[in-house]
């Protein structure tokens, strides 16, 4: 179908944009538009007014900031897939940004619209989550940064306020983790039913520590706290990992659907973080 | 009205365009390119695939107003020089086609892989054409062909003499689709 008619604006600035958007709560950001434009082509979005972040500058890119990474929020899935930095210190996101749709469209998606979007289904936030980042906002009010276990809200909701611009998200560096993005779906081209994403850090063959990210087991993403906790010290050995993994769906509150019923999820929760910390660790 | 300029095929285009215009109606509608056809309204079927800058995109999903200032290739600007592309000839050759609905976004979802990897395995090929269905040929096909375009780039890069063998262009429609696109 042909989208609903709004206005649409390219504002060369950060500010004109937050303008633009602080003075009518019915326009929309559009930044790789892969989300945005199937819902207005629905007509399930009819905003009055789009705003194109595109020709702002400084929105797209990744820095390195000595401790963290910092990912502007229009970097491209792709770019992402293809930045040395990333591949450097969070190859985490790497990995998990290759698992996203299809090579077009993470030519035009980008992490921040990923973010922003706050699919459960979506695989990068609960990467975010699991690497603990941090995002960036700017609004009416100014700056601000947000923890990511307080920016996933509810489903399809953030704590982006009306008139808010995610920036970028600052990903801390786990040099010396070993990581992994496990995701189940049934088809190419698919959203996770489940995915998993694990990192953890190894000394003398010990699990020394662990993060574990989960997508689709519930309205937000999961950080599957005890099973971070029944890995600290355990062997980097499958069977440990397994049995600790046994957790993983104790703080989820997986949804029903078409994909999977909800206790069929707690179980591939349980069965892919397994896998996810075994292939992380080596295992 | 927005104005955007555009380079489409090799020939620039200052035109005026909704805002709410998807690139693939400004193509079809604007220019009257319709080897881009239009297939599903998910985003999933990649028909209307063109490339963006050289990167593959589904037209479906980007405004019209997005592309300003852009470069545009589409299936119609694929053969050069009275010859076919050799993704084009490699499907017709080793009938990767049925009813050729799928087939132009599948040749530049193609062109894109192979900018990337000149050389890819059968895997690598269904990966890179994962975001293209295909509802009637089935992928076989598609991917032999895709392997055996890969090989002849690879060869005419190697020794870069022109190829007398290559087929003529049969006639200046010969690169659409046979089919009607929705609208
Ligand atoms: C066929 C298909 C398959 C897909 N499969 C997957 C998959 O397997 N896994 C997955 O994770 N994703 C998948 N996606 C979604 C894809 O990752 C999108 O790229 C992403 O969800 C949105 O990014 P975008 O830049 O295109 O955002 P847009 O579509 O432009 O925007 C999405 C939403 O976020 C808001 N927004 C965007 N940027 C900002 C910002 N900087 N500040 C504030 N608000 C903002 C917009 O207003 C809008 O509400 C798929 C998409 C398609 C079309
Ligand atoms: S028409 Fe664009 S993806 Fe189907
Ligand atoms: S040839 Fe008919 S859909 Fe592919």
């Amino acid at each position: 179908m042909i989208p609903p008619r709004f206005d649409y604006t390219r504002p060369a600035t950060l500010a004109e944009a937050v303008g633009i958007l602080a003075a009518d709560e019915d326009a929309k950001v559009l930044a790789g538009g892969q989300s945005l434009l199937p819902l207005l082509r629905f007509r399930l979005a009819s905003p009055t007014s789009v705003v194109d972040l595109g020709a702002i500058a400084g929105l797209r890119g990744v820095a390195d900031e000595g401790g963290h990474v910092r990912v502007g929020a229009l970097t491209t899935h792709y770019e992402v897939v293809n930045d040395p930095l990333i591949a450097a210190h969070c190859g985490l996101l790497a990995q998990a940004t290759r698992t996203v749709a299809d090579p077009a469209v993470r030519h035009r998606g980008t992490i921040g619209g990923s973010m922003a979007h706050a699919d459960p289904a979506g695989d990068l936030p609960a990467v975010a989550l699991a690497l603990a980042a941090e995002f960036l906002v700017t609004g009416p009010g100014g700056d601000r940064s947000v923890p990511a276990a307080e920016f996933f809200v509810d489903y399809l909701t953030t704590a982006l306020e009306p008139g808010e611009v995610l920036t970028a998200i600052r990903i801390p560096k786990l040099d010396g983790w070993s990581f992994h993005y496990e995701k189940f779906s049934r088809t190419a081209q698919a959203w996770a039913i489940v995915g998993v994403a694990a990192a953890v850090r190894r000394v003398n063959g010990d699990i020394t520590e662990a993060r574990v990210g989960l997508t689709n087991m519930g309205t937000t993403p999961v950080r599957a706290d005890s099973v971070e906790s029944a890995c600290r010290g355990i062997p980097a050995q499958a069977d440990a990992i397994h049995e600790a993994a046994r957790s993983a769906d104790a703080e989820a509150d997986p949804p029903s659907d078409l994909s999977a019923q909800a206790d069929y999820r707690r179980h591939l929760a349980r069965v892919l973080t397994g896998r996810a910390l075994a292939r992380a660790a080596g295992s | 009205m927005p104005n955007i300029r555009v380079t489409v095929d090799g020939v620039r285009y200052d035109d005026q365009v909704e805002a709410r215009n998807l690139l693939v109606h400004y193509l079809r509608e604007q220019l009257g390119k319709v080897g881009t056809p239009i297939g599903c309204d998910t985003s999933n079927c990649g028909a209307c695939t063109v490339l963006l800058d050289g990167l593959s995109a589904k037209s479906c999903s980007v405004l019209a107003v997005q592309a300003d200032g852009h470069d545009i290739t589409t299936i119609e600007g694929l053969a050069a020089d009275g010859r076919w592309h050799p993704l084009q000839r490699a499907f017709h050759e080793h009938h990767a086609l049925q009813c050729g609905y799928c087939t132009p976004g599948m040749i530049l979802a193609a062109i894109d892989l192979l900018r990337e990897n000149p050389d890819p395995s059968d895997e690598e090929i269904r990966e890179g054409l994962e975001g293209n269905l295909c509802r009637c040929t089935g992928y076989a096909n598609i991917v032999a062909a895709v392997r055996a375009a890969a090989a002849e780039i690879r060869a005419a890069a190697a020794a870069p003499a022109p190829r007398a063998s290559a087929d003529p262009v049969p006639s200046a429609a010969a690169a659409a689709p046979s089919v009607e696109a929705t609208p």
